[in-house]
């Protein structure tokens, strides 16, 4: 591996780098040297992406069946640019672990997708999105991203609607909107609960579409466990065939990861149960670099864990928070009481109380931190799992009251039977129990503007990329930059890349090649000859205990040190001491999770060492140590306002930090308050 | 709750399978079913037998990874997927027997996963609206009746399990084959296409062997998200015109 690109501690501290005693991660990191997005377009915010479509140079109808693409991923993100890249003419392969390209996370998504369309003209425009989404993200992304983002933002809606997507419409047959996650215009577009759902397959029939037009060949069942690099280029992927057990080299001119996020290194999520870092992290370890890996949302309204054998949280969506009344009560005592029976005095609508004009539609990470707070006071209801109670009640007798049965199934259609169908009580008689989960990273790896890794020939769309959502993401717009990611910009800045083709033929037998699918094979084999004594679940479990402990709603500068040292030597027993059963040859789930399992403790460990550097509460990042007198998150623009970019030393080294500045031209920097 | 579990255990597809017995206690009725598999595939980890395969993904009931058939009945005794049933559907004592999906066209990969790729293929062959990305018309440019933009919702939420092919007596995915056509041809935009769509869907479904429907109904009654049976009258009447109109 080439020497990480580093500066020396006094040029670092010349520089402010070490700047004294806020340096909380000294000792865990190497300072970098600054990075810098080398294409990062200039002029006027709304002429730089159409100048960087005409700048990125073509490629030639009849070249590009010969240049070949892999896209590791068929969500939103991925099966939007397969199709896309199938229909220009490309040769592509497109892997996903699932048994097939429609399962992918993105189906799971329920609220909706954003777009600047403005059919309710109602004040929205492009800037007004944009606007939106760099104030929701806390002023830490990049602002050319998310200007891009809301430009092609209305192409979406388009391309989905011709698709047969059966968004919701009004009666004179036009689509309808609402508003999501507390912005002020209607700009969201959805298909009932199932947004995520319709709109994934529309992409993926029009990836089937590409697979009988010979374009697109699909890899399903297939995990990427490695990223082929040769000559410091991304050139291919090592995948196995999780039926065959086979591990099998796929060699390709450009490399795509569209591979989702990785929430699951906290356990407990609301991800689906396969959502994994390995594709990234393989990647991070070949030379990507990671970006604000510590970025983590974590949503309000989610279903309480039951017990200890809960294997995944499920989102109750956000838009009942517009007519249920959060509370728990006054008093411990009444904890366990039935909540019919406890009088309107002994609530406290802690929301209401607490912020009063927002009250209970306060974002996300203010009504997720208020509610572990009044947990952790010991007022919490519901079941005790390791001795707390952590849930609160999502109340809507008033609204029941207001609307009736009736109006309310209609407007929320099947969450109350979901309710139902999970805890066994009835939403309609006794209050729903909430409590906050992990449910979207905006950390992810680094790209440019080109939506290029700092690998040359690796591209990340999608949750995988860090690029568009700062530290906090609005409601409603993963969809969008997953769709837009896929459909509208990869396709014309990947062009750029291959008009240098054709590139040099490689061949099964490189060097470079064979070491890649040697570690692979190498890593499965010690996996199942550890033959320990414990599974790779209870490691999996304990990881997420500790993440979620130090690193989940509020990190502090000793939680995390501790938690570190907590994964560190919890990792050193995995090795030692996982049993994995089975052989290589079949289909091996726990085979499979030990590989996942394997990163995400690597991953942790730069999650705190990330969380520990950015001494501010940013979006979803919450600091106990930089916070206001009454508890509110403070953000430290003159120290904070960058990136944080980490790039893998290896195995024994600690990571540098590169930082790359944040510069608004086109906004300026405002925090932000609720009271 | 204890429960005792029978469960189809085949080590690959060219193995032969068979039942086996298992015996599990402090089942909490809070457990999603998957939940309590995952709870016996500790035990059996921790005694050093290979833990049972099954598919799942979304625990959700939208990706359609999950499908187990359950006393005989397809995602078991509720109208929900296999990972939302739960056990305080199940009473204490039972026996629970557990298989995979049976269909020709769903050949046993392992245990309880089945290989469903013959769904993709089928899509292949029509289940789409040919629109490159970049040249569609302005969204409000059509305007869609509420009506049927309502129905043509309701039949694409579709998850794809092949619950409908396993409680089917013929093998029959005409269930899974209607909902699609019927979600595109309800739209404007899935008209050009209409014809060829049918016709070649239909072709490649009985290509991979899946078998003719004779109206019994089995299909709709497991179908997790209640599409309903008249699509596959609409599939059959699609497939009159397409006939009629030459193809
Ligand atoms: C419950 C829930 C509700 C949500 N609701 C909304 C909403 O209403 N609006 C909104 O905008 N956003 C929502 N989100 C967020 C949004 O759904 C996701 O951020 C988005 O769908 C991610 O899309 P993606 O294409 O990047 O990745 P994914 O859809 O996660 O796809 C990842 C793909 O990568 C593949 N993959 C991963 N690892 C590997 C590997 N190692 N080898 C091979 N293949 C691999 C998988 O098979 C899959 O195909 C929601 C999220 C959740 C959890
Ligand atoms: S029609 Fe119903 S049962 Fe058949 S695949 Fe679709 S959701 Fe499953
Ligand atoms: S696991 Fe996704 S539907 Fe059951």
């Amino acid at each position: 591996m080439d020497m990480p690109d580093t500066v020396s501690a006094a040029e670092a501290s010349a520089s402010g780098f070490l700047d004294g005693d806020y340096d909380d991660a000294a000792g865990y990191y190497t300072p970098g040297t600054p990075l810098v997005d080398t294409k990062a377009p200039e002029g006027p915010i709304a002429e730089r992406w159409q100048n960087r479509k005409f700048e990125a140079r073509l490629v030639n109808p009849s070249n590009r069946r010969k240049l070949s693409i892999i896209i590791v991923g068929t969500g939103l993100a991925g099966a939007s640019a397969a199709a896309t890249l199938g229909e220009a003419g490309y040769n592509v392969k497109s892997f996903c672990y699932q048994d097939s390209p429609r399962r992918a996370h993105s189906i799971a998504a329920q609220g909706g997708i954003n777009a600047a369309k403005n059919y309710k003209e109602d004040g929205d425009s492009v800037h007004r999105l944009f606007y939106d989404t760099v104030k929701g993200g806390d002023y830490r992304s990049r602002e050319s991203n998310v200007y891009r983002l809301a430009e092609v933002s209305t192409n979406i809606i388009d391309q989905c609607v011709a698709q047969g997507v059966p968004f919701a419409r009004e009666y004179g047959g036009l689509l309808d909107n609402r508003s999501f996650g507390g912005v002020q215009v209607s700009r969201t577009f959805y298909a009932r609960g199932q947004t995520g759902q319709q709109l994934l397959i529309g992409a993926y029939q029009a990836l089937e579409r590409q697979v009988s037009a010979g374009t697109v060949t699909t890899y399903t069942r297939h995990e990427m466990m490695e990223l082929i690099t040769v000559d410091g280029k991304a050139r291919g992927i090592i995948a196995r065939d999780m039926v065959t057990g086979a591990v099998e080299t796929h060699l390709a001119d450009v490399v795509v990861l569209a591979s989702g996020g990785y929430g699951n290194v906290f356990y407990l999520s609301t991800n689906a149960m396969g959502c994994n870092v390995t594709a990234a992290w393989r990647a991070h370890r070949k030379g990507a670099y990671m970006a604000n890996p510590c970025y983590t949302q974590i949503h309000p309204t989610c279903i309480p864990v039951s017990g200890s054998h809960q294997s995944k949280l499920t989102l109750m969506s956000e838009s009942l928070r517009n007519d249920g009344r959060i509370w728990v009560p006054k008093n411990q005592a009444d904890c366990d009481k039935d909540p019919r029976e406890i009088p309107e005095e002994d609530r406290d609508y802690y929301l209401e109380r607490i912020y009063p004009s927002f009250g209970n539609l306060v974002p996300r990470d203010i009504a997720s931190r208020a509610a572990k707070n009044v947990c952790d006071e010991g007022r919490g209801v519901g079941p005790e799992v390791d001795g707390v109670r952590r849930g609160v009640y999502l109340d809507f007798s008033a609204a029941i009251e207001r609307l009736g049965k009736k109006g309310i199934t209609e407007k929320y259609d099947n969450l109350f039977d979901m309710y139902e169908r999970i805890t066994g009580e009835n939403p309609f008689e006794v209050p729903m129990r909430i409590y906050p989960a992990v449910h979207y990273v905006m950390g992810g790896l680094w790209v440019d503007y080109d939506l290029q890794s700092t690998i040359p020939g690796l591209f990340v769309t999608g949750e995988a990329n860090f690029s568009d959502h700062g530290a906090n993401r609005l409601g409603a717009s993963a969809l969008m930059q997953g769709l837009a990611d896929g459909y509208f910009v990869l396709p014309h800045t990947i062009r750029d890349y291959l008009a240098d083709g054709p590139f040099e033929e490689i061949t099964e037998d490189h060097p470079a090649v064979v070491e890649a699918r040697e570690s692979v094979k190498g890593r499965i084999d010690h996996f199942l000859s550890v033959n320990g004594t414990r599974s790779v679940d209870s490691y999996h479990r304990e990881l997420g205990n500790i993440m979620w402990e130090y690193c989940g709603m509020e990190r502090t500068e000793t939680g995390l040190k501790k938690a570190i040292d907590l994964i560190r030597s919890l990792k050193d027993d995995f090795y030692r001491n996982v049993k994995v059963l089975g052989s290589a040859e079949t289909l091996n789930q726990s085979l499979e999770k030990a590989g996942r399992v394997a990163d995400f403790f690597e991953l942790g460990e730069l999650m705190c060492i990330d969380a520990l550097n950015r001494r501010e509460s940013c979006g979803g990042h919450f600091r106990g140590e930089s916070q206001t007198e009454d508890g509110e998150a403070l953000r430290h623009d003159d120290e904070y306002a960058y990136v944080a970019a980490w790039e893998w030393a290896g195995e024994d080294s600690i990571p540098v930090l590169h930082k790359e500045d944040l510069v608004y031209t086109a906004i300026e920097m405002k925090q932000r308050s609720y009271k | 709750m204890n429960l005792t579990l029978k469960i189809w255990r085949q080590p690959d597809a060219s193995s032969a399978g068979a039942m086996h017995t298992y015996q599990l206690s402090d089942v909490s009725p809070d457990m999603s079913f998957l939940e309590m598999l995952d709870v016996l595939n500790e035990q059996l980890n921790e005694k050093g037998e290979d833990p049972v395969a099954f598919d799942h993904d979304c625990r959700e009931g939208i990706c359609g990874s999950c499908g187990l058939m359950i006393n005989g009945d397809a995602h078991g005794p509720e109208v929900t997927t296999t990972c939302q049933l739960h056990m305080r559907s199940f009473s204490d004592g039972e026996t629970i027997t557990i298989e995979p999906w049976r269909s020709d066209a769903f050949p046993v990969i392992k245990d309880l996963v089945v290989d469903r790729s013959a769904f993709d293929r089928i899509v292949q062959q029509g289940g789409y609206i040919s629109v490159n990305t970049g040249s569609a018309p302005e969204a409000h440019s059509v305007p869609v009746p509420r009506e049927d933009a309502l129905r043509a919702f309701n039949v694409a939420t579709c998850i794809g399990c092949g619950a409908c092919v396993a409680a089917c007596p013929n093998g029959s995915a005409s269930l899974f084959m209607g909902a699609k056509i019927t979600h595109l041809g309800e739209l404007p935009q899935g008209q050009p296409e209409r014809d060829s769509r049918v016709v070649n869907m239909v072709a490649q479904h009985d290509h991979e062997g899946f078998g003719g429907c004779t109206n019994i109904g089995a299909c709709t009654a497991a179908c997790p998200k209640e599409i309903p049976l008249d699509v596959i009258s609409q599939l059959n009447k699609d497939l009159r015109t397409a006939i009629r109109h030459g193809h």
